[in-house]
């Protein structure tokens, strides 16, 4: 099996794990959930870092300035949805 | 070496397992903290072993660029009011987008110095690079319609169709060429025209289909992480953006359902536009005004009411003022119940968090299903700033635009009342109901000075 084809089985398998997670989360918390995977989706900060980090980016400012500028918007993804995040389920939690 | 890439694998594994945990924790409100820490854990797990693998350099810009990621995010999820949540959660999606169209452009310009270029590369990259470019666009704009900065009615022109439809082509046949002959200007082109289409597709829907709108962008910037990893051959980022993908996915189809419509009819956009003849030719009916001053005391002599609350609450800012209301009432040993519609405000779950923001016990918030058979019960019903979504039409009028949609049935109690500002038709442009049944009464005012109002009359007595 091709890379390739390793990886369309990891996508589609994910694919059901999201959608049977997915369906258990209750409605009340559906904008916390909007906003933790908007935090989960900054996982594209391991791509910026590889193309960050890689040996071509030493050498070029373009490549350099991608690389960053990913890096930091992913950042701000994570931090602040996780950040906010928390702060709307301790607000759940308060009244409990 | 072999070792190596193992560990690498394993620790990514162990990260993407944290993720799905973490996103089950959210299905109780008790254990949904917890689950905000696994998926930061898993997050920082990712981080840590990504910087320890032997390919990445430059730690100093790397440092810098997370540096100022936190230094930019933690504050704004600080200070952010939750009335504002839609508005965050679109320009965090713009960021995922454009993030993923650098880092394609990133990996194309490092394979191509190497000459490391299969045709297969080639198409996850140019997929990569317009799903992230569609994403960013498009959340700007409906981040620019929350916001308020354009207006929230649909915009749209002649052609609009056929120009997405020439868009999306023109995606195709350069991504075509780009893989036969790679070159950067052709990559670069079709970002450019993903970039447009992505700006188009949202400008044509209005603001009530948001709910609609930020769902789907939040599925588009997970399929670009997973996009992005095809072009690494990163399966933690296959996963996790698959796992964001369907979030999205399912959340814009309970939002589809909730209004009846199809995935399609909201993308292609206009509604509201073109019901605004039907309103017009119904006839002038009566309908009945009521002072705060009869609400409270029919509220005060029930013994259960159900306030139904919708974008009107978020605008007013009068989740405060409702919270207020419901103490009033709990102290005089009315009880008080919350419902909600799948589709009230901006986002999903929007009025939920407003109300929790305001300390409302979450046993005391309903959904469409469970609360429906209350109102039969229920002495009376207030309605604070929501309109479409308790119209009687949506069961009874089969010629209405409405006519399917799931409703909350406000109709059926006892007595109801409307907060409004004015007599304009809601959303969809189409006359309510509901405003000329006997049973019902409009209290004219903003939604947060008439909650303080009735609040009043209560302490006062």
């Amino acid at each position: 099996m091709s890379t390739t084809m390793v990886a369309v089985y990891i996508f589609t398998l994910a694919c059901f794990v999201g959608y049977h997670v997915i369906w258990g989360v209750t409605p009340a918390l559906h904008t916390p959930l909007m906003a933790v995977t908007n935090a989960i989706s900054a996982i594209l900060v391991v791509g910026a870092i590889i193309v960050a980090g890689s040996t071509h980016a030493t050498d070029s400012i373009l490549i350099q300035s991608l690389g960053f500028l990913a890096v930091t918007l992913a950042s701000i993804n994570i931090f602040g949805g996780f950040v906010v995040t928390n702060r709307i389920l301790a607000m759940f939690k308060k009244k409990s | 070496m072999e070792l190596n890439t193992d560990v690498f694998a394993f620790a990514y594994l162990v990260a993407t397992t944290l993720f799905i945990f973490g996103l089950k924790g959210l299905s109780h409100p008790k254990t949904a903290l917890r689950g905000n820490r696994l998926s930061m854990a898993g997050m920082g797990v990712a981080i840590v072993v990504t910087l320890l693998r032997p390919d990445v350099h430059n730690y100093g810009l790397i440092f810098a660029g997370l540096l100022a990621g936190a230094i930019l995010g933690v504050p704004l999820a600080m200070k952010i009011q939750m009335t504002a949540m839609p508005q965050l959660v679109a320009a965090l999606h713009s960021f995922v987008g454009l993030a993923a169209v650098l880092v394609a452009g990133g990996t194309y310009l490092i394979h191509a110095q190497e000459g490391a270029v299969s045709p297969v590369l080639l198409i996850e990259l140019v997929i990569g690079s317009a799903i992230g470019a569609v994403t960013f666009t498009g959340s700007l704009v409906a981040f620019a319609k929350l916001q308020g900065l354009v207006g929230s009615a649909p915009l749209v022109f002649k052609g609009q169709h056929a120009l997405n439809a020439l868009l999306i082509g023109g995606i195709v046949v350069l991504s075509a060429v780009f893989v036969g002959a790679h070159s950067a200007t052709v990559f670069w082109a079709v970002t450019a025209i993903a970039l447009v289409l992505g700006f188009l597709i949202v400008l044509p829907i209005g603001g009530s289909d948001m709910p609609v709108v930020v769902s789907m962008l939040n599925s588009y910037s997970g399929w670009a992480a997973s996009a992005t990893g095809f072009t690494l051959n990163n399966h933690l980022l296959i996963a996790t953006g698959a796992l964001v993908g369907s979030s999205g996915a399912i959340l814009s189809y309970i939002m589809c359902k909730a209004m009846n419509r199809s995935l399609l009819n909201v993308i292609l956009g206009g509604f509201g536009t073109t019901v605004e003849q039907a309103a017009a030719s119904g006839t002038a009916k009566a309908c009945k005004a009521a002072s705060t001053e009869d609400a409270a005391f029919v509220f005060e002599n029930a013994t259960n009411i159900i306030v139904v609350p919708g974008y009107g609450m978020a605008v007013a800012q009068a989740q405060h003022a409702v919270k207020e209301l419901y103490e009033a009432l709990h102290h005089k040993g009315v009880e008080v119940k919350f419902a909600i519609h799948p589709v009230a405000g901006r986002m999903p779950g929007h009025m939920n968090v407003l109300l929790a923001e305001s300390e409302i016990p979450y046993d005391d918030v309903l959904e469409l299903d469970d609360v429906n058979p209350e109102f039969a019960r229920a002495d009376a019903v207030l309605v604070v700033g929501a309109n479409d979504v308790v119209n009687p039409a949506a069961r009874t009028n089969k010629s209405s635009p409405l006519y399917g949609m799931p409703i909350l049935d406000a109709y059926k109690s006892k007595m109801v009342y409307v907060i409004k500002r004015s007599m304009n038709p809601g959303y969809s442009g189409v006359e309510n109901e509901l405003f000329y049944h006997d049973n019902c009464s409009l209290i004219f005012g903003d939604a947060k000075k008439v909650c303080e109002g009735i609040v009043n009359c209560l302490k006062a007595e």
